[in-house]
């Protein structure tokens, strides 16, 4: 919707908003996780186990979502895995974001021998296989919500890098930097006040999408046990313990499975409404 | 009165290569006089206003010669107080409006920050010259305009805006690029009047880059004819669209739109003109080696 050359105003778009709503209701749940929880998440009930979700037969009014095969509450534990999922998301994806947008703005603003060691150093680090990297870095840091982060950093920042350092030296290229060269200002300036101004929409995209990622690498090291203790409720830990009762109790596998699908796919499509949505030349 | 600008003797080349892409470029302006740079694509028209202004790509490098700002040598200061002089004299009026203005600002500190950063002005006295800028370009609602970013505005209004922002500072030098090239031909009329009505008004030296000789006419009062990095022909504007004293020159302007009689127009340069010239060039590269 165009009103002249004024302001264009666009539509919010039905992506943004469900991917956004999503995000928003899990954030909730996880803010307020101890409130909301209609049971302890790691409250035990032998005589309860394997109860299904509340349509099926043989339902439990009190277990909405039904239990595991140890009678622990799966509404419970899918809340507060939302807690683990989204502390992870937020810290690491971020902190990613931070370290890997800064080397890469240096780099592709800098070039020279600042530019050869950073890209050189992507180069090596992108040359390991990450899963197998993680895995290595928790067993050197141990397990542990820290942990997981850090090896989430180290290994993607080379993501973010990669990404910017282009768009730097793309917008490094731009006329306007020439113009600011030629008025004078300082290089610092101009890097920080004209040209990452410009590179924020793909640093917000990115780190949207890496927190999805984050989620993902955070299920897979719980999956294989390598994340925090084994009996917290995670929703890679819920997959891996539903996975061997997947014929009596597949609800158990299902709901984690669900929930993380689509998380993951709620951040991706969250950055990429945001992205249209606040790029200066499209906006 | 004395040169503002003088540039002797510059060649640069690409990083690592014998070959010149500045051909020992010599020439000087003056106070309040503009001076057209002409010649074909990839001449090297651009590039000498950019090796001035210190802008020239990462790729290619100054390998000799001299460049006098306001009586300084460019070469021998420091680059930070190169920059500073630069910025303080200095001012680039882009080709491409389009990418000229950064499209993540608003239009007000894309002028006033060069005023407020390095000129050290207060932010309502900046903010007062811009406004009084943007009048002095012609811009209607100069309030309305300085809230906007670039991709609010038309190409001619950017264009307007880079003017506006070149002359924020009373620069004593500007180097216009090719002003009107990406602008259609009825906005090109009143920008190229709006350059030379604030030149005038501040008595600026200027350098005009163009490929259009029609320009050259209504602009300057000297130009300087390239031809691959190299100077082929200095003159004064009446001199030349009378009698250019070069065979090129005599093709360039044989080549341009004549319009009053289409039919004579638009000879293509000849062959053994461009050959002649060619070689002229590389002559001239084979007598720097061995002096140099």
């Amino acid at each position: 919707m165009l009103d002249g050359r004024g302001s264009i105003k666009r539509r919010l778009g039905a992506r943004l908003w469900l991917s956004g709503t999503w995000l928003g209701v899990m954030a909730l749940l996880a803010l307020f996780a101890p409130l909301i929880s209609p049971h302890d998440p790691l409250a035990q009930d032998l005589f309860a186990g394997r109860l299904p979700p509340f349509w099926a037969s043989g339902s439990d009014p009190a277990y909405l979502l039904g239990t595991d095969s140890l009678g622990r509450d799966v509404l419970s534990r899918l809340i507060h895995g939302a807690r683990i999922a989204f502390s992870v998301a937020l810290i690491a994806g971020l902190a990613t974001a931070i370290v890997g947008s800064l080397l890469g703005l240096l780099a592709g603003y800098m070039r020279g021998w600042v530019d050869v060691v950073i890209s050189r150093l992507v180069d090596i680090w992108m040359a390991f296989p990450p899963v197998l990297f993680a895995i290595l870095l928790i067993a050197v840091l141990g397990t542990g919500l820290t942990s997981i982060i850090i090896a989430i950093v180290v290994i993607d920042w080379t993501r973010f890098c990669r990404v910017v350092r282009a768009e730097a030296m793309n917008q490094s290229a731009m006329d306007y930097v020439s113009s600011a060269i030629v008025a004078g200002r300082p290089r610092r300036d101009i890097l920080w006040r004209e040209i990452l101004p410009n590179v924020l929409p793909t640093i917000v995209a990115l780190s949207t999408l890496e927190m999805g990622i984050a989620v993902i690498v955070e299920a897979i090291l719980s999956f294989v046990n390598l994340s925090i203790s084994t009996d917290a409720p995670t929703w890679g830990g819920m997959i891996a313990e539903g996975r061997t009762s997947i014929y009596q109790a597949w609800w158990v596998l299902a709901f984690p499975l669900a929930v993380l699908f689509l998380t993951v796919l709620s951040f991706s499509q969250f950055g990429e409404g945001l992205k249209d949505r606040f790029d200066p030349v499209l906006r | 009165m004395s040169a503002f600008l003088t540039v002797n003797n510059l060649s640069a080349a690409l990083h690592g290569y014998d070959q010149r892409v500045l051909r020992s470029v010599s020439f000087s302006i003056d106070t309040g006089e503009v001076l057209g740079l002409v010649g074909e694509s990839g001449a090297g028209k651009s590039m000498i206003g950019k090796a001035v202004l210190g802008i020239l790509p990462s790729a290619i490098e100054i390998i000799e010669g001299e460049i006098l700002l306001d009586g300084q040598d460019l070469q021998k200061m420091k680059p930070a107080d190169r920059r500073r002089l630069i910025g303080a004299t200095a001012a680039l009026i882009p080709q491409d409006p389009l990418t000229a203005l950064n499209p993540s600002r608003r239009i007000e500190p894309q002028i006033t920050n060069r005023l407020v950063d390095i000129l050290g002005w207060g932010k309502t006295d900046a903010r007062v010259r811009a406004l009084e800028l943007l009048n002095e370009v012609h811009i209607d609602n100069p309030e309305r305009v300085m809230g906007s970013y670039p991709h609010e505005l038309s190409g001619g209004m950017r264009q307007r805006v880079l003017i506006a922002s070149a002359f924020a500072a009373n620069p004593k030098l500007v180097i216009a690029d090719e002003p009107t090239t990406a602008l259609d031909v009825t906005v090109q009329k009143q920008i190229l009047r709006l350059i030379r009505e604030l030149q005038e008004r501040h008595s600026t030296a200027m350098v005009f880059v163009t490929h259009d000789l029609g320009v050259v006419s209504k602009v300057c009062q000297r130009l300087s004819v390239l031809y691959g990095g190299k100077i082929v022909e200095n003159s004064s504007v009446p001199d030349f669209f009378t009698g250019p004293k070069h065979a090129y020159s005599r093709a360039l302007l044989a080549a341009t739109p004549k319009y009053t009689d289409p039919d004579a127009s638009l000879l293509p340069v000849d062959e053994a003109v461009i050959e002649a010239v060619a070689a002229e060039v590389l002559a001239s590269d084979k007598e720097w080696r061995h002096g140099g």
